[in-house]
C-alpha cells in the first residue's frame, strides 16, 4: 500500500540559523492518524506546518520531500509553486489549529468563514455551500445548525468553536487533516469530546490525520502511529501500541514517566485531620451583576460561587478543580482578599497556631498590608508575570521594596537565598526574563512569592503552560519547599491528574457549586458524582488499552439538569453537600 | 432595528454636546472685555464723532449686548425673545456681522459650501491614497515598497503645509498650467451654478485637496500600516491561508477588515483638524473658504460671526464622530450585539 504522505529528510530552518527540523521522514497511510509528539521546541509545529508550507516568512524548507499521493496523484509539497500550493490548502489537506478563538475572525459569521472553503475549491454558489455546510455543522454535533451557522465566534465557546474549525477543516472532504494541538486550549471534559468527534469522523470519511500533540494520553486515544520529537530530530518512531507501551529511547520514557496520570487506587484515603485552619471559607458566595441593555428587561445575576466551605489545615494543599467557569478562580481571588464575598460570607485567616484570626473579606489597611505579607500567590502565565524590562534581582526584591524591609545588601542577600531554594544560581540576577525559559521563569515566579516568607500560597493553575516534564519538576519543587517551610497551598487547577500529586484534599467545583470533595486518593477510588466520574474518565492515560470513556464523561459534563437523579439540579432546587463517609462530601439528594 | 435606536441615541447626544459646545463657544468668545461695539464707541468717542456713537448705541440695543450674557447667550441660539422677538440660530438667524457690516448669512453663504468641498476633497484624497498604500506596505513590508512609502509619507508630515502649497503653485502651474489661488476662475465668482462653473471649481481643486490632504493621508498611512502588521500576525489570518485563499483576496477580506475599524473612527477627528488646518493654506492659496474669514472675526471680535464659523465646524465635527461611530457598528459585530444575551 502506498503511503498517503511521505515525508524524506525533511530539514528546515530560519534565516540564516541552523536547522530546527533536521531529516524528518515519517509516512502516513491513508485513513490512519500519526502523531507527531515531543516539548515545546521540539519542532513538532514547524514540521506540520512545512507539510502545507504555511511558515513564517523567515522559514526556508532546506532539503527533503513532502509526496503527496491524493486526489490528484503524486505531488510534492516542498517543490510546488505557491500558485498551486493554493489548491492543495484547505481542499486535499486541511488543518485545524490550537486556539479555536484566536483562529477564528471575530468579524464574519461562522458559516461564511467554513463555506468559503467550498466556494473556493469546489466553486459552489452560495446555497449550495450553505446546505453542505449545514450536513457538516449537524455532523460534528452542533444542535442548532441554522443558528451556528449565523453566529459570531465570540458567541460561542471555545469546545463549540474547535468543532466549528474542524467542520471547516472536513467539509471539502480533504484526504488529510493536519491537527496542531487542538484540544490544548480546552477543558479536560470538552478535550475528550473533541478527540471522541474527531475519531468518529475519521472513521466515517477514512481521511487520514497528522496529530501534533505533547500529551501522550492523546496518543495513546487516537494515533495508530508515532514519531517522537526533539530538537528538531525523530527520536523513534513505530506503531503507537509498540511505542508506547515499549518505549525503546530515553527520551520517550523520560515523557512517559513524567506524564501526570490518575493513580490506580486500591483503598480509601483516611479524612483529612482538620485542626490548627490556616485558611478558612465559610458559606462564601459571590454574584455578579451583568447590566442588561434594555431598561425593560432585569439584569442577569451571575453567580461565580454559591456557598462555598472550604478548610485548608496549615502545611496542607487543598487543591480546587474545574472547568473554566466552574467559580475556581473567584474562590481563590476571595481567599486572598482580591474581592469581597457576598454579604453573610466569612475568610477567616489565621497566620500561625493559636493566633488570632484575620477577617480578610473586611480586612482594615494596616491589616491588608500584614496579610499580603502572609498570603502570596504563583501565576498560570510565566511568560507575562515577570515583567520584561526588570532584572530579575528587582523583580526578586520588589516585595521587599513595599514592604520597606531590609537593606540593599540584605534584600539581595535574601534574593540570593530564594534563588537558591528554587534550585536556581544567584548568578542569574543581574539578568533578564528573556533569558529564562518557561520552567525557569516559573521558579523564578515562585521564588518571588517566597521573598516575604508567607505562610499561604495561592497557586493558580502553576503548571498549566508548561511542559510535562518541566510540570513535573516545578511540581516536586512546590512538594520540596513545602515541606521545608511549612508552607499551605491553595491550588488552582484543571487538571485531576496534576491535582492527584500534590493535592491533601480535592474540592470538585462545576458551574460556583463544590459538587464533591475529599482526599485525592478517596476521589479515585470513589468517586460519587457524575461530574466527578466525567473529569476522571475525560484524563487521557497514555496506555492504548485505557481508551477515554466518552459515556461517562458526556452524561456528567452535560448540564446539571441532565445528571441521575440523585444529583440533578431541578430549578432552584439544588441538592446539597451530604457527608458520605469520613472526609468524602457529595452533593446529591439523600 | 438596534441599530436605529442607536441612531436615535446618538443623534440625541449630539444635540446635546452641541449645545454645551455653543454655551463653551460664547463665552469664550465673551471673555476679552468689552465687545465689537463697546470698543468702536470708545475709538469714536476719542475722535469726537458723535454721530457715529448714536448709531453703535442703537446697534448695541438692537442686538442685546447691553443685556447681562446669559441672556445675550439664550438670544443668540433662540430661546429666548430678543428685541426682535425670537431670532437666533435655530430660527435660522444667524446675526449680524459688525466688521463688514452685513448679515452673518451673506457673508458665510457661498464659503461654506466651499469649505466643505474643499474638506470633503481632502478626506477623500486622504482615504484613497492612505487605503492602498497602507496596505501594500504592510503586505510588503521591509521591502522597497514599504521603505518608499514611508519616506514619501514622512516627507509629507514634515512638509509645512503652506510651503507645500507655494511648491505646488510654482510647479503645477509650470508644468500642468494649472490654475494660481483660488477656488474658481474670478469670472463666476457671484454667478449661479453653471456646468463651466463646477468644472473650472473642480480644477481649482486639485492644488488645495492635494496641499491639506498631504500631511493626513501619510499619518493615516502609516497606522493603517501598523494595524494591519499586528493582524497579519494573527491565527486567524493562517487559518485563511490555510484554506487556500490568494494572497490579496485573503488580506482584503480578513486583516483590513480588522484594520478598518480605526480608519473609519478617525472621519470625526479629521475633519475639524483640516478645517483648523486649512486657515494657513487658504490664506496662502487665497481659497473662498470659512478660514481666514474665522480669523478676522476673531481679531475684531465680531462675535455673532466668529460665533457661527466656530459653531459650524464643531457641527461637522460632531456629524463627522457620528457618522464614524454609526459605521464601526455596522462594521464590527462585537460592538453591534454587546449586551446581547447569549
Amino acid at each position: 500500500m502506498t503511503p498517503l504522505l511521505s515525508v524524506r529528510d525533511l530539514s528546515i530552518g530560519f534565516g540564516r540559523g541552523p536547522d530546527v527540523v533536521r531529516n524528518v521522514s515519517f509516512d502516513v497511510m491513508p485513513g490512519q492518524t500519526l502523531a507527531l509528539v515531543g516539548e515545546s521546541g521540539s519542532g513538532k509545529t514547524v514540521t506540520c506546518r512545512g507539510i502545507l508550507r504555511i511558515l513564517p516568512k523567515t522559514a526556508q524548507i532546506r532539503s527533503g520531500e513532502i509526496v503527496l499521493n491524493g486526489r490528484s496523484g503524486g505531488l510534492d509539497l516542498a517543490s510546488l509553486p505557491e500558485r498551486r500550493m493554493r489548491d492543495v490548502r484547505g481542499d486535499a489537506v486541511s488543518m485545524i489549529f490550537q486556539e479555536p478563538m484566536r483562529s477564528l475572525s471575530p468579524l464574519h459569521k461562522i458559516g461564511n468563514q467554513v463555506s468559503e472553503v467550498l466556494w473556493l475549491h469546489k466553486h459552489m454558489n452560495e446555497k449550495e455551500a450553505r446546505r453542505q455546510v449545514l450536513d457538516t455543522f449537524a455532523r460534528v454535533g452542533f444542535p442548532d445548525p441554522e443558528r451556528a451557522y449565523d453566529s459570531y465566534p465570540f458567541e460561542m465557546s471555545g469546545g463549540m468553536l474547535q468543532r466549528a474549525m474542524i467542520a471547516m477543516a472536513m467539509v471539502s472532504k480533504p484526504d488529510l487533516m493536519i491537527a496542531d494541538e487542538p484540544t490544548t486550549a480546552l477543558d479536560v471534559t470538552t478535550q475528550a469530546q473533541v478527540l471522541g468527534l474527531m475519531k468518529d469522523l475519521q472513521q466515517d470519511t477514512g481521511m487520514a490525520m497528522v496529530l501534533v500533540t505533547h500529551d501522550l494520553g492523546v496518543v495513546a486515544n487516537m494515533a495508530e502511529q508515532v514519531v517522537v520529537l526533539n530538537k528538531g530530530r525523530v527520536m523513534e518512531s513505530g506503531s503507537a501500541a509498540l511505542v508506547l507501551n515499549d518505549p525503546a529511547h530515553a527520551y520517550t520514557r523520560q515523557l512517559f514517566d513524567a506524564a501526570p496520570a490518575i493513580p490506580e487506587v486500591a483503598e480509601l484515603a483516611p479524612a483529612l485531620v482538620e485542626e490548627d485552619l490556616i485558611l478558612e471559607l465559610r458559606s462564601v458566595s459571590k454574584t455578579y451583576r451583568m447590566r442588561s441593555q434594555s431598561v425593560w428587561k432585569p439584569d442577569v445575576l451571575i453567580h461565580a460561587c454559591r456557598g462555598v466551605d472550604l478548610n485548608l489545615p496549615r502545611g496542607k494543599t487543598l487543591a480546587i478543580v474545574g472547568e473554566s467557569g466552574s467559580g475556581k478562580t473567584t474562590a481563590a481571588r476571595i481567599a486572598l482578599g482580591a474581592e469581597p464575598p457576598d454579604a453573610g460570607g466569612e475568610v477567616l485567616f489565621r497566620p500561625e497556631r493559636g493566633a488570632d484570626t484575620v477577617a480578610v473579606h473586611k480586612m482594615s489597611r494596616a491589616e491588608r498590608t500584614a496579610f499580603q505579607k502572609q498570603a502570596q500567590m504563583v501565576f498560570q502565565d510565566p511568560y507575562s508575570s515577570l515583567s520584561p524590562r526588570m532584572r530579575i534581582l528587582d523583580a526578586l526584591t520588589e516585595p521587599l521594596d513595599i514592604h520597606e524591609i531590609g537593606t540593599r545588601a540584605e534584600r539581595r542577600e535574601m534574593a540570593e537565598r530564594k534563588l537558591l531554594s528554587v534550585g536556581m544560581n544567584p548568578d542569574m540576577l543581574q539578568r533578564y526574563p528573556h533569558a529564562f525559559s518557561g520552567g525557569q521563569r516559573q521558579r523564578l515566579s515562585i521564588a518571588r512569592a517566597l521573598m516575604l516568607d508567607p505562610a499561604l500560597i495561592v497557586c493558580d493553575e502553576p503548571t498549566s503552560a508548561l511542559d510535562v516534564s518541566v510540570q513535573e519538576q516545578i511540581l516536586s519543587l512546590l512538594e520540596d519547599i513545602r515541606d521545608e517551610m511549612n508552607l499551605s497551598y491553595l491550588f488552582i487547577s484543571h487538571d485531576l491528574a496534576v491535582v492527584a500529586r500534590i493535592a491533601d484534599e480535592v474540592a470538585v467545583m462545576r458551574q460556583g457549586l463544590v459538587v464533591e470533595q475529599a482526599p485525592p486518593d478517596t476521589l479515585f477510588y470513589n468517586p460519587k458524582h457524575p461530574y466527578t466520574k466525567a473529569l476522571i474518565a475525560a484524563q487521557p492515560t497514555p496506555d492504548i488499552n485505557r481508551p477515554i470513556n466518552l459515556k461517562l464523561v458526556a452524561q456528567g459534563a452535560g448540564s446539571p439538569e441532565s445528571w441521575p437523579e440523585a444529583f440533578r439540579f431541578s430549578g432552584t432546587v439544588i441538592p446539597s453537600l451530604m457527608q458520605l463517609e469520613p472526609g468524602h462530601k457529595v452533593r446529591c439528594h439523600v | 432595528m438596534s441599530i436605529l435606536r442607536y441612531a436615535v441615541y446618538r443623534f440625541g447626544t449630539m444635540l446635546l454636546t452641541l449645545l454645551v459646545v455653543s454655551a463653551l463657544i460664547f463665552l469664550i468668545i465673551n471673555l476679552p472685555p468689552g465687545d465689537y461695539l463697546s470698543n468702536q464707541i470708545a475709538e469714536l468717542r476719542a475722535s469726537g464723532q458723535s454721530a457715529g456713537v448714536a448709531k453703535a448705541e442703537f446697534l448695541r440695543k438692537e442686538y442685546a449686548l447691553d443685556r447681562p450674557l446669559w441672556q445675550q447667550y439664550l438670544i443668540w441660539i433662540g430661546f429666548i425673545p430678543g428685541p426682535q422677538g425670537f431670532s437666533g440660530l435655530i430660527q435660522g438667524d444667524f446675526g449680524w456681522s459688525f466688521e463688514f457690516d452685513r448679515p452673518v448669512a451673506d457673508i458665510v453663504g457661498e464659503s461654506l459650501w466651499l469649505t466643505v468641498l474643499v474638506n470633503l476633497a481632502a478626506v477623500l484624497f486622504v482615504y484613497l491614497v492612505a487605503l492602498p498604500l497602507g496596505v501594500l506596505a504592510a503586505a510588503r513590508s521591509k521591502t522597497w515598497v514599504d521603505y518608499t512609502s514611508a519616506f514619501v509619507g514622512y516627507l509629507g508630515l514634515a512638509t509645512p503645509n503652506f510651503l507645500l502649497a507655494l511648491i505646488m503653485f510654482y510647479y503645477g502651474h509650470k508644468y500642468f498650467d494649472l490654475p494660481i489661488g483660488g477656488l474658481m476662475d474670478p469670472i463666476y465668482e457671484g454667478q449661479p451654478m453653471t456646468w463651466d462653473k463646477a468644472k473650472s471649481i473642480l480644477i481649482h481643486l486639485i492644488v488645495p485637496t492635494f496641499v491639506i490632504g498631504t500631511s493626513g493621508a501619510a499619518a493615516m498611512m502609516q497606522r493603517l500600516r501598523a494595524n494591519m502588521l499586528d493582524e497579519l500576525g494573527k491565527p486567524y489570518v493562517e487559518t485563511a491561508i490555510a484554506k487556500g485563499m490568494s494572497p490579496p483576496r485573503m488580506l482584503a477580506k480578513y486583516p483590513l477588515r480588522m484594520a478598518f475599524n480605526p480608519f473609519v473612527a478617525d472621519i470625526g477627528n479629521l475633519l475639524p483638524s483640516m478645517v483648523s488646518g486649512s486657515v494657513l493654506v487658504s490664506v496662502v492659496l487665497g481659497l473662498q473658504t470659512i478660514g481666514p474669514t474665522l480669523l478676522t472675526a476673531l481679531k475684531t471680535q465680531d462675535q455673532f460671526l466668529a460665533g457661527f464659523v466656530l459653531m459650524f465646524v464643531a457641527l461637522l465635527t460632531l456629524v463627522g464622530t457620528m457618522i464614524s461611530d454609526l459605521l464601526l457598528v455596522l462594521l464590527d459585530p462585537r460592538i453591534r450585539y454587546e449586551g446581547r444575551d447569549a
